[in-house]
């Protein structure tokens, strides 16, 4: 009885601890995402936005090549941006971790996470300085003899790709370089001891130790990017458009909430798959 | 003792540094209290602070003044407030209809505004009078057309709109990423009037518009666009004009614009006072100082963007350099060869835009 009454009470309190965050989500999350997942279904008559509780707009997503492109034009941007990130990212985690002394580990992470620091918008325009035809890069090259016509670097999807890395390699580093130090070094000693060559030692011990820290930071990647409008706006010039700038573009003018929704609803089902993948690998590595 | 003696001079700093600042804090809630308020949704133009501090000393008013781009953003906003939010709204010219039937837009006495200064062009009844009822005043005016570097292209090339998908060039045009009068244009390059393009229109335009992405280096809004122009990205500027020329008039000479033969676009934006607003009366005070020749010289020169003023008498208050850069004396000859924004109707707008999103997806 006594036992019973404890676990109430234990409950009450868990439910009391709970319940700020619960009515959080619910109304910062859960009800306006039912309400554009109604709008979704509303459609336009003239300027008016009537509910006609349909799929139209889905329907014409798929229909409609150039809205369906948006989709492949982010997915292929961001599987190219985490490929290339967790690339980058490892090695300089890697360094960070062992080959740095401890005592500059601590300053090593500020240095990689010091471009954290300027405003996202500032450093996207920044890089549009560094890819300009007279920017930084082209003027070295043209300097050193290298080329003779400046490459086409700016309002690319090269460039939106590099501006994308920049940022995610400094979040990549971070969620790797944790997983690595928290690796007991026995374990490399262990598979050493038993005739394992460096390279055997990384590739059967560290990077699988390490792969969770790497699913997370790339799932990370993968949400942020594909989430993304400022990087491609401004870096890639409207050369292509990624789905989030489909988006903002139907509320720009005509103020189409309903096809908005509908992509924004899309684009958050892929958010969604992706978080189905990563939790469902990270579950069968524990298990 | 002497640590006794700092402790209490500290102490009476503090006490003292505290009494000021709450009697300051109190002086400032009632300067606050004191001053009324006007909200305003407005274009970036009229941020300036030299354009608004005048009317807010005069009246002793504080005016809150909210930026948006795009009329359907502008109007989203509106919907989300309550009624009477708003006082004072900045909208496209094209767009005055849409906001009448929305019921945002309140009448404005036609004999407080100085109707007989403004260039008669772009009195533009038929844009801002409803059913013989007047709710907007045009108070800016400028041109969409085509931007260039003088000194990398021929300006005798740029005489003629088809230079915009023309190979000539590939590679060293940059688009202005707004399709109604990036559309406009390409149709008067095709020979069709802004008031008589249509649906029939579309497959010709966008064979254009395709035509012209195929050549050009970026589509970009204001800022990319001005600065891929600025810094040699680009040469020329397809949708720019003396907003994106005159205010870098004494910095780079070398950027020009002209009005192709086929024609040019003329933007206007209008000014309304909101139908719920609570303090019309000073609203429309705020649409009467803008529209002074004193008021419409400041939003000419604003820090955002230039444009010609809507009312004549804003020269008298223009330096001559400024009359350069806004091409004062061309006037004339710019209004005759410029037709308005197409003004399409729901449908044509959304297959517009269609064509829009499909070219930039080339």
């Amino acid at each position: 009885m006594a036992t019973a009454s404890l676990e109430q009470r234990e409950n009450r309190r868990a439910w009391g601890f709970v319940t700020p965050a619960l009515l959080w989500t619910v109304a910062f999350f859960v009800i306006p995402f039912i309400v554009m997942a109604a709008i979704s279904l509303a459609t336009r008559k003239g300027r008016e936005i009537v509910m006609a509780w349909n799929f139209d707009n889905y329907i014409e997503f798929f229909e409609k090549a150039h809205l369906l492109k948006g989709l492949f034009v982010s997915l292929e941007i961001t599987f190219t941006v985490t490929i290339i990130s967790v690339i980058l990212a490892y090695p300089l985690a890697w360094i960070i971790a062992e080959r740095v002394p401890q005592k500059w580990q601590r300053m090593a992470l500020i240095m990689a996470i010091l471009p954290f620091w300027t405003s996202y918008v500032v450093r996207s325009y920044s890089w549009l300085l560094v890819l300009a035809q007279n920017g930084v890069i082209n003027n070295t090259l043209t300097y050193l003899g290298v080329i003779s016509e400046p490459l086409e670097l700016a309002s690319t999807r090269t460039a939106a790709v590099i501006g994308f890395v920049h940022f995610f390699v400094m979040l990549l580093t971070l969620t790797i370089y944790a997983n690595l130090v928290q690796m007991p070094p026995n374990y490399r000693r262990a598979a050493a001891d038993l005739g394992a060559n460096g390279f055997q030692v990384f590739w059967h011990v560290v990077l699988p130790l390490t792969l969770p820290g790497i699913m997370v930071g790339a799932f990370l990647t993968f949400v942020l990017c594909i989430g993304d409008y400022i990087t491609p706006q401004i870096l890639g010039g409207n050369n292509e458009l990624a789905l989030p700038q489909v988006i903002m573009l139907q509320l720009g003018r005509r103020a189409d909430f309903p096809m908005a929704a509908t992509l924004s609803i899309i684009l958050m089902g892929v958010v969604t798959l992706a978080y189905i993948a990563c939790a469902r690998w990270l579950k069968m590595e524990r298990t | 003792m002497s640590r006794h003696v700092s402790t209490g001079k500290t102490r009476n700093k503090f006490l003292s540094t505290t009494a000021t600042f709450i009697l300051g804090a109190v002086a400032m809630s009632h300067s606050a209290q004191a001053t009324e308020e006007l909200n305003a949704l407005v274009w970036c133009d009229h941020t300036d602070p030299a354009l608004i501090e005048p009317f807010e000393e005069k009246y002793d008013v504080k005016v809150n003044l909210k930026e948006y781009e795009g009329t359907g953003a502008g109007l989203s906003i509106i919907e989300q407030s309550r009624p009477g939010d708003w006082d004072v709204f900045v909208i496209d010219g094209v767009d005055v209809h849409r906001a009448v039937e929305m019921g945002v837009l309140g009448e404005i006495p036609a004999d407080a505004l100085p109707t007989s200064d403004i260039f008669p062009e772009v009195v533009m009844a038929d844009n801002n009078v409803v059913d013989g009822k007047t709710y907007a005043v045009t108070e800016k005016f400028g041109y969409n057309t085509i931007s260039f570097d003088k000194t990398k292209v021929d300006p005798k090339d740029m005489e003629d709109m088809s230079v915009i998908w023309s190979d000539k060039y590939a590679g060293r045009i940059a688009v202005y990423d707004y399709y109604l009068p990036v559309i406009g244009l390409v149709g008067l390059g095709l020979g069709i009037d802004t008031a008589d393009l249509g649906a029939d229109d579309m497959p010709a335009i966008k064979e254009k518009l395709f035509a012209m992405k195929k050549v050009s280096k970026q589509v970009g809004e204001v800022v990319s666009s001005q600065t891929a122009l600025a810094t040699g990205e680009v040469d020329i500027l397809v949708g720019g004009g003396e907003w994106i020329t005159a205010v870098l008039s004494e910095e780079k000479p070398n950027l020009d614009w002209i009005i192709p033969k086929q024609g040019g676009l003329r933007w206007a934006q209008s000014i309304g006072v909101m139908k719920d607003s609570e303090k019309p009366d000073l609203a429309l005070k705020f649409v009467q100082y803008i529209m002074s020749p004193e008021g419409q010289a400041r939003l000419a020169t604003s820090s955002c963007f230039w444009g010609m003023p809507a009312n004549a008498k804003a020269g008298e208050n223009l330096t001559d350099a400024q009359k350069a850069a806004l091409r004062w004396d061309d006037q004339e000859g710019y209004l005759k060869n410029s037709q308005l924004y197409p003004i399409p109707d729901a449908d044509l707008d959304a297959e517009m835009q269609d064509a829009w999103v499909e070219m930039l997806q080339q």
